[in-house]
């Protein structure tokens, strides 16, 4: 890959990062602490390629003031590689990027021995790719599918504060499973308690109420699943958003994939909602 | 639409790119390169279609979202390692480190080791920060107990372990400990058995006759290209790795005490987690034994499939090939023996 094409790659995948952090694009893949950074390496990445951009532009007038000859008006490409000697080599090394494998270009053949030839491997190409990904087909956040195949991350907590006073009281996915299966509802009570999350089911068709927890990006995300008993619609489509309110209930069932517990929730109500602004809980959240 | 306003300015520049001696091949290969981007970005745009279709499959969309994922959550850190690398290679000057480190290496590798710490960020910040100091001349054997060091050892990963085991504090202790034996050990083998012949870096662009902020600039646009090639591959496969194989696979191998600390630590290799974030990932893996756990969290951070990747950029494929291999072995060792005493 040249100069030209690298600095295209870099200031897009600015812009990229940029756009999705500035929409909600980001809460797809990333947690939302990480908004900062994500936007600080996009304006770093165009600033990059701006940079490029001036220290080419700026080079020709540079090398004019110290070239002995006068710059041919033809164009000031010629001017710029006569009086840059030292930089020859390099150029050399960048021009032959595209028709090179093989190993390292340490040794620059055709360019002046002083010089290292370098050449940008071919790998950088790819990172069209997750550009491509993430302008073109911006991925859904991770669903059901997931959900299924990994097992429920429940962990023990410190402890477990007391609920605010509303009714019902609104609980995150991974508060009220922490609260269920390790405290025994003992902090629960009798109160009752509004979730959102979406559903999942299994291959007997049961119904979880799943959120994806994550801790720094989806690659870690982990399924808290909530199994769903009580008053539940006859068909359940898998992925959609639902609002579920309802009571704290004994029983529990083990996830058949790593052993651990799901707890359950005694539904008294369910509704379609939208699917929420961040998708996915975080660990303390 | 960002891409018609970016392109005048390149279709310029390529008249410059090319020296005088070579210009017809070099400027017709030059022009090629950017032209096949540009035919590139068109097509996708042109077949966005078909290629949503494609892509609908739930294991696809779920493939795709951790790529993405894996891309976009390293890529600021990895932009923040370039740039203290770049700041390290132009902007400090040589005599610093040899006035910081302790003269003797045997002596050196510790004290680079426990300045890990200060690197507070995941593993993709500290293979471009240890390549510029190896440049800086700072002897390998630290720069490389620094590289294995500084993703495991540093506040927030610790913090991040305390949070994921919040009744095992041990697991913290234990983990610092491996990490920095391992890092320092590593350092150590370095020294008594390593080839400089082995290191060979990839060259790269000089910096002669550059002012400091061009040449500031080209180093970051040189390992970003670079440094992030290689992280799209590791992403690749963790995400392939995270898509298709079932997790329940994990529960068979989880009853040999032996057999689960090696299925872990291979499993930090080919998951590549960022540092930051496998102490969860582990704490969820309730089914194996915390000396297994132990050795995820120690292997992780040293050794992955993106971080081989990355250390093929930057230090070359004859180092990588033999660094990496010792690293996974002393580490499992290490861990397996700290997990025995401590937890």
């Amino acid at each position: 890959m040249n100069r030209q094409a690298q600095t295209a790659v870099l200031f897009l995948t600015g812009v990229a990062l940029l756009r999705a952090g500035f929409t909600d694009l980001y809460l797809r893949y990333v947690k939302a602490g990480l908004r900062p950074l994500l936007l600080a390496a996009g304006v770093v990445l165009i600033a990059t390629a701006v940079a490029t951009v001036w220290y080419e532009l700026r080079r020709p007038r540079v090398s004019a003031d110290v070239s002995p000859e006068p710059p041919p008006d033809t164009g000031k490409a010629q001017g710029t590689a006569v009086a840059q000697g030292t930089e020859r080599g390099r150029d050399t090394g960048t021009a032959r990027d595209d028709g090179d494998t093989g190993d390292d270009g340490a040794t620059g053949e055709g360019g002046p021995p002083h010089s290292h030839a370098h050449r940008e491997p071919r790998v950088s190409w790819l990172l069209v790719l997750p550009l491509a990904a993430l302008i073109l087909v911006a991925p859904p956040a991770l669903g059901s599918y997931t959900a299924m195949r990994s097992g429920t991350a429940l962990q023990p907590s410190w402890g477990y504060p007391d609920l605010p006073s509303r009714d019902p009281v609104r609980l995150g996915v991974a508060d009220y499973g922490g609260r269920a299966a390790y405290d025994h509802g003992r902090s629960l009570g009798h109160r009752r308690i509004t979730m959102t999350g979406f559903i999942a089911l299994d291959h007997g068709g049961r119904p979880y109420l799943v959120r994806m927890v994550l801790s720094c990006c989806a690659a870690d995300a982990q399924p808290v699943k909530i199994g769903l008993t009580g008053r539940i619609p006859p068909v359940l489509q898998p992925d959609s958003w639902v609002e579920v309110t309802g009571g704290y209930t004994a029983r529990r069932a083990e996830d058949p994939v790593n052993g651990g517990v799901i707890p359950y929730l005694e539904v008294d109500r369910m509704r379609p909602v939208p699917a929420p602004r961040d998708p996915y809980e975080s660990w303390g959240g | 639409m960002a891409i018609t306003k970016a392109a005048p300015p390149r279709g310029d520049r390529s008249e410059r790119d090319g020296p005088r001696q070579e210009k017809p091949k070099g400027q017709g290969r030059q022009s090629s390169s950017s032209l096949v981007l540009v035919m590139v970005l068109l097509l996708v745009v042109v077949a966005q279609g078909p290629i949503r279709r494609a892509l609908a499959a739930p294991a696809m969309e779920s493939w795709m979202t951790v790529f993405v994922a894996v891309v976009v959550q390293a890529l600021p850190f990895l932009v923040l390692g370039v740039l203290l690398s770049a700041a390290i290679a132009v902007f400090v000057p040589a005599s610093f480190f040899a006035r910081a480190l302790p003269k003797r290496p045997v002596l050196a590798v510790p004290a680079a080791g426990v300045a890990g710490a200060v690197l507070p960020g995941c593993e993709c910040a500290s293979v471009p920060v240890a390549g510029a100091l190896v440049r800086r001349g700072v002897t390998p054997a630290a720069a490389l107990a620094f590289l294995l060091s500084a993703p495991a050892i540093n506040p927030i990963v610790l913090t991040a372990t305390a949070v994921a085991f919040p009744r095992e504090p041990r697991m913290v202790l234990a983990r610092f400990v491996a990490s920095l034996v391992v890092a320092c050990a590593m350092g150590w083998l370095w020294h008594r058995l390593g080839r400089t012949d082995w290191l060979r870096p990839p060259a790269r662009p000089s910096a002669e006759g550059l002012g400091k902020g061009a040449a500031f600039w080209a180093s970051v646009r040189h390992d970003v290209m670079h440094a992030g090639g290689f992280l799209v591959v590791g992403a690749m496969v963790a995400a392939t790795l995270k898509a298709v194989v079932p997790a329940d696979w994990l529960r068979a191998a989880a009853d040999d005490p032996v057999v689960s600390v090696l299925v872990l630590a291979v499993l930090a290799v080919l998951l590549s987690i960022c540092s930051e974030a496998d102490a969860f990932v582990a704490a969820s893996l309730s089914q194996f034994s915390l000396t297994a756990r132990l050795a995820f969290l120690v292997v992780g951070p040293m050794i992955d499939l993106k971080l081989f990747a990355m250390q093929t950029a930057t230090f070359g494929r004859g180092f990588a090939l033999r660094f990496a291999p010792a690293t996974f072995a002393l580490a499992i060792v290490v861990a397996a023996l700290t997990g025995t005493v401590l937890l």
